[in-house]
């Protein structure tokens, strides 16, 4: 079973984890910029950690054969912190880079004016370079957040189908659905979704556009949700194609659709001779 | 510098490389680079980045070769030999030389660049008209566990610029997080008669040892070479290694 993790906090995540990855298939992640527990209070702290996602845990990650990438943004919740929103206009310089294959987190928290903004000026600046976006839903008053972010949205110059709406769940499937963009599911140990209603989902809505992350972070959370997500698909029925286009082929196509997707890794630390080329594609 | 010969090279190399889109982003790469050098450095290198700064930024998806199954991207660009880069590496390190970078164009292309691309400004340290201002963009590259920057920071501009301790340091670094020492330019003129090189590896060797553990066979090359006698002009070069600035 090969494995995409389309939205992994491998920050705050250990040696340990990437191994246990790697060997429950995982051969691809990406990295949303997020939310780090503890809140910033300037630009600059925000610049080493895009730098961080950019540099050093794409070559932790290479050291255990999985291709990292990365997603860049101001998050909804320090949206909200003015010392912290002039990184707004450092971002430029980061969407440009190679390893950044979209825009995010991006979306609401509180659903506040200054969320508002945020929101849609990084939703153009999505559009500005090429890249489709991922969309943090809400986790208080879910609903309600998930149709006024679509209403941004489709207000935006980024067309839905560019659009991952993340954190999904049985009340916000169908909205996102109906409007056209990839869907998003976070199972976590106890709360956002669980493998048994992920299972149920996918039964009920198909496995189309779905991508399935662990969203792992400094949190109660668990990185081998994703490979639990496939086996439980496939104790309930549903074949390995499915499986792999879910854990797969369904983050590769939303994730490529800016055209910076490199899935082969070679192992930085096996310079010597050069002959440990380890393969994530396939 | 690059001589003329050896940009005319590079670019050859890249051109049988890249396929018909990726030839011509490059040619419009250099051609802005050439234009940023004819102006000068002009606005401070903190204002909004030059347009062959955003090319230096994205050569790696716009620069790759143009058969993925057959390419030989991966393998080094083989001219000129003392430059071992892939397609990207030396795509960037002709749009700094091009571009003519001054060392603080350097620097801040460093300091909020990617890996890939503070590799390539560790690449091209020593073709450009940097004197020792770079060295501590060398000095961070070493204090990193990137294996990758560490191994593009001992290059020809390292071997001729960092002092003896911090060289000495960048060594052991090596033999530490297994990059080869081959990797280390200048290595036999500098190590020459270091005895305080000989000292530290001894040590190091002491310690492998003491934990039960593998000596690595580059310590007992670099420590041979420790063991010879430097030549007197190769002694003059070792004697009179710089300090940054």
């Amino acid at each position: 079973m090969r494995i995409f993790d389309p939205h992994i906090h491998m920050t705050s995540r250990t040696t340990d984890d990437y191994e246990a990855m790697y060997a429950a298939g995982v051969r691809a992640v990406v990295e949303p910029s997020f939310w780090l527990g503890q809140p910033r209070t300037s630009p600059e702290t925000f610049l080493d950690y895009f730098d961080s996602l950019l540099g050093w845990e794409p070559f932790r990650a290479a050291r255990h054969g999985i291709a990292h990438h990365c997603t860049i943004a101001l998050n909804p919740k320090e949206a909200n912190d003015p010392r912290c929103v002039p990184v707004l206009d450092e971002l430029p310089r980061y969407l440009v880079k190679d390893g950044v294959v979209a825009v995010g987190e991006i979306g609401y928290d509180s659903m506040t004016p200054a969320e508002d903004t945020a929101l849609a000026a990084q939703l153009q600046l999505a559009a500005d370079h090429d890249l489709p976006a991922l969309v943090h839903t809400p986790h208080r008053d879910k609903l309600a957040g998930l149709l006024r972010t679509l209403d941004v949205v489709r207000e935006s110059a980024l067309p839905v189908e560019r659009v991952l709406l993340d954190h999904l769940n049985e009340t916000t499937v169908k909205a996102a659905k109906d409007a056209g963009c990839w869907l998003g599911f976070s199972v976590y140990p106890d709360t956002k979704m669980d493998e048994d209603r992920m299972v149920a989902i996918l039964r009920e809505y198909g496995p189309e556009k779905v991508l399935v992350n662990s969203a792992a972070d400094w949190g109660r959370s668990d990185p081998l949700k994703t490979r639990k997500v496939g086996d439980a698909m496939l104790a309930a029925g549903f074949d390995t194609d499915d499986v792999d286009r879910v854990l797969w082929r369904n983050p590769v196509a939303f994730y490529g659709l800016g055209g910076r997707l490199a899935l082969d890794v070679a192992d930085p630390g096996a310079t010597h001779e050069g002959n440990s080329i380890l393969r994530g594609g396939s | 510098m690059l001589t003329d010969e050896t940009v005319a090279a590079l670019r050859k190399e890249l051109g049988a490389r890249l396929d018909r889109a990726g030839r011509e982003w490059l040619d419009r790469a250099l051609a802005e680079a050439a234009r940023a050098a004819e102006e000068g450095p002009g606005e401070s290198p903190a204002a909004r980045p030059a347009a062959w700064e955003l090319r230096f930024a994205s050569a790696g998806r716009h620069c790759r070769p143009a058969d993925p199954a057959t390419s030989t991207a991966d393998a080094p660009v083989e001219v000129p030999a003392d430059l071992p880069l892939d397609t990207a590496d030396a795509v960037r390190v002709l749009l700094l030389h091009t571009a003519r970078a001054d060392a603080l164009r350097a620097a801040r292309l460093y300091e909020r660049g990617t890996a890939a691309e503070r590799r390539a400004v560790l690449l091209a340290l020593p073709h450009l008209d940097v004197g020792d201002a770079a060295v501590p963009i060398v000095e961070d590259a070493l204090r990193t566990n990137d294996t990758r920057l560490v191994a593009a920071a001992v290059g020809p501009y390292a071997a001729d610029r960092l002092d003896a301790h911090t060289w000495r340091h960048a060594v052991l670094k090596c033999l530490f997080t297994g990059v080869p020492v081959a990797a280390v330019a200048g290595l036999d003129r500098r190590a020459r008669g270091d005895a305080e090189l000989a000292r530290m590896l001894r040590d190091h060797a002491a310690e492998r040892t003491a934990a039960g553990r593998p000596v690595p066979a580059d310590l007992h090359r670099v420590l041979d070479l420790t063991a010879s006698t430097p030549h007197p002009e190769e002694d003059r070069c070792a004697s009179s290694t710089r300090t940054s600035t």
